[in-house]
């Protein structure tokens, strides 16, 4: 009962009389108990309170902006300061040291959410509304060729990504997977498996324009100079994505519990079919998951398959014989040697832009799904 | 089904560490073998050795021998795969394969072998481990079901279950009841009973009262100290073991002494 009425005093008020925080009945007991529970109660601020600091703040903004010639962004920092020191202040009087501390701490973290959300809603703002242009039947379904200024469409770059990342996918998954199963299930800490991963980790950071370069180097020193076909782009794209697939399918395997594969060898069965029928089967929707960002990763690459596909105007989807268009390429060339009309190339490249923005997209929410159908039930 | 199995001055290693030292013990056809001593006395070590489990942790070896049914199970070209086909184990915590449902959680054994078999066949191989395992009325209704559906209890039992469809030799059982509740365990002990007039069974328990419910015969294991092996101190019928012991360590550990 004392306690109720206490939750709704005011900080500070003195406790009513017969209620003092003294308890010396609890003996020994008393200095495990919180003898300032009543004392630590306090008034909390209404709910709607850090929507007003964020008003405040905006207020203020805009007031800086109306008298001063400040630049938005410096106002903008000024609002957001002063909103946060008032809400903090406010929430000092009213609910203490502690919950102000709180309160600091998370406006901080929420500014840090907003700064880092700004550039993403910033490009897929600035692609949306550049790209919805061309955004048309025709630049599914036509290639440039023929095309001088005006028209036509990026189906050649759209079949020249999904075929030169499709065989970089073919090319990487097992090449990646099995490496991983080695470094899990057989390597250990053996030194083959520690020199991997490190040639791994490395690999994980190297620039794609090296990539590039590998594969430019390999084709040149096996076929001679100057050939550019799509499967040189796979190439130089696998170098790229073999090591992301690597910690992606070894970080999902070495989840799987130990004591699946025990059990499964204690039924006996030799440790490759428990690697293939059980360790596998368990880590599949991790795996799928992890295959699928690893495509998303590399399907935007640029640098790499300007050096080795080059480009071409009409569609070729013959990946061993001649030049190939991707789009990440084909967008890069129509906004950096635009023709006449220049609007007409500019909005094409947009348009690319968003098309790599919605594939990669769709490879997400596409690797939830295949995750979420094949992680194991338990219903 | 049921065979003898004689292990003579096993020892056995973790990398250079001795773990345990010099067991010779009999262990007898259709009969329930209790294994009981403090942690890390080696029990568990000396169970996994008893099927090759214990060579599945890197750098782990044993010198002696296990004898079962006049084949050295550690004799020069004998398959540890096979011997775990016919020296089959159950774990501490139940562990269904979480992929496969229950039916094929039991046939697990066969399916991953790839052995072909009929699904008449398949569906009677089912039938019998999960009513052996004392699970059939549980389940025979949802066998389609996710074996980690079902609870832990009727998760162990499954793992029972899938442990007798290949129709072991002997039943290797590690501390099976430690992580279920008492209704459950009794469960598991009933099924014990039933078993092992089928089976040779071993079980390793840190429950006395379960070794004397369920066991014939007792071995106790002890350690003189930490980084010292594990030794099997005494082993006798479980009537004996439990009432007049010749070892002084062994009263003073059933008697609740120490450990």
């Amino acid at each position: 009962m004392a306690q109720s009425t206490q939750q709704g005093s005011p900080a500070g008020e003195p406790p009513e009389p017969g209620t003092s925080p003294e308890k010396p009945d609890f003996g020994t007991l008393t200095k495990f108990q919180p003898a300032s529970l009543a004392d630590s109660m306090h008034d909390s601020l209404p709910r709607w309170a850090p929507l007003a600091a964020t008003g405040l703040g905006a207020l203020v903004a805009a007031a800086l902006l109306a008298v001063t010639d400040l630049h938005v962004a410096l106002a903008v920092i000024a609002g957001t300061v002063v909103a946060i020191a008032a809400f903090t202040i406010a929430s000092r009087a009213v609910e203490g040291e502690r919950a102000a501390t709180d309160r600091f701490v998370t406006s901080l973290v929420t500014v840090a959410f907003v700064l880092a959300m700004l550039p993403l809603v910033s490009v897929v703002w600035t692609t949306v509304s550049r790209g919805l242009a061309r955004f048309d039947y025709a630049f599914f379904t036509q290639s440039q060729a023929g095309i001088i200024g005006e028209g036509g469409g990026a189906y050649h770059a759209i079949m020249g990504t999904l075929i030169v990342t499709g065989i970089a996918t073919i090319i990487s998954v097992p090449i990646g997977t099995m490496t991983a199963i080695y470094l899990v299930e057989y390597g250990g800490d053996n030194k083959l498996s520690r020199v991997v991963t490190f040639l791994v980790d490395v690999m994980t950071g190297i620039p794609s324009i090296v990539a590039g370069l590998f594969s430019l180097a390999l084709f040149t020193l096996l076929f001679g100079p100057g050939l550019r076909i799509g499967i040189m782009g796979s190439i130089a794209l696998s170098v790229l994505m073999i090591p992301i697939v690597v910690r992606a399918v070894e970080e999902m395997l070495r989840i799987v519990p130990a004591r699946l594969r025990e059990s499964s060898y204690a039924l006996g069965v030799p440790k490759w079919r428990t690697i293939v029928k059980v360790v596998l089967p368990t880590a599949a929707s991790g795996i799928a998951s992890g295959v699928v960002i690893a495509v998303a990763r590399v399907m935007g690459e640029t640098a790499p398959l300007l050096v080795t596909v080059g480009l071409a105007t009409s569609t070729n989807l013959n990946p061993f014989e001649g030049r190939m268009a991707t789009l990440p390429v084909f967008a890069y060339y129509q906004i950096a040697f635009p023709g006449i009309p220049p609007q007409a190339f500019i909005d094409r490249a947009w348009t690319s832009a968003l098309l790599l923005i919605l594939f990669v997209m769709t490879l997400n929410v596409g690797a939830r799904v295949l995750a979420k159908a094949l992680a194991p039930k338990t219903r | 089904m049921s065979r003898q199995i004689d292990v003579s001055d096993l020892d056995i290693y973790y990398g250079s560490f001795l773990a345990v030292e010099k067991v010779t013990m009999e262990i007898r056809p259709r009969s329930i073998t209790a294994l009981i001593g403090p942690s890390g006395c080696g029990k568990s070590t000396f169970l996994r050795s008893l099927n090759r489990m214990h060579e599945v942790i890197p750098g782990a070896r044993v010198e002696g021998k296990v004898v079962l049914d006049g084949q050295d199970l550690y004799g020069s070209g004998v398959d540890p795969v096979a011997v775990r086909r016919s020296v089959g184990m159950v774990f501490q915590n139940p562990n269904p394969f979480p992929t496969m449902s229950i039916y094929d959680n039991v046939l697990a054994g066969m399916r991953l072998n790839n052995k072909r078999m009929k699904k008449s066949e398949a569906d009677d191989v089912v039938e019998q481990a999960l009513r052996g395992a004392n699970l059939w009325k549980e389940v025979n209704d949802r066998l389609g079901r996710p074996g980690a559906g079902l609870s832990g209890g009727q998760q162990q039992r499954l793992c029972i279950a899938r442990a007798i469809a290949v129709q072991p030799q002997v039943l290797l059982m590690d501390e099976p009841c430690s992580a279920l509740d008492p209704i459950s365990t009794l469960a598991i002990e009933d099924l014990m009973g039933k078993l092992k007039e089928e089976y040779t069974i071993v079980i390793v328990t840190h429950n006395m009262q379960q070794a004397s419910r369920v066991s014939d015969r007792t071995g106790f294991f002890n350690i003189e100290g930490t980084g010292k092996p594990g030794k099997l101190v005494e082993m006798d019928a479980t009537d004996t073991i439990f009432s007049n012991p010749s070892v002084k360590a062994t009263e003073d550990y059933v008697s609740g002494r120490f450990g």
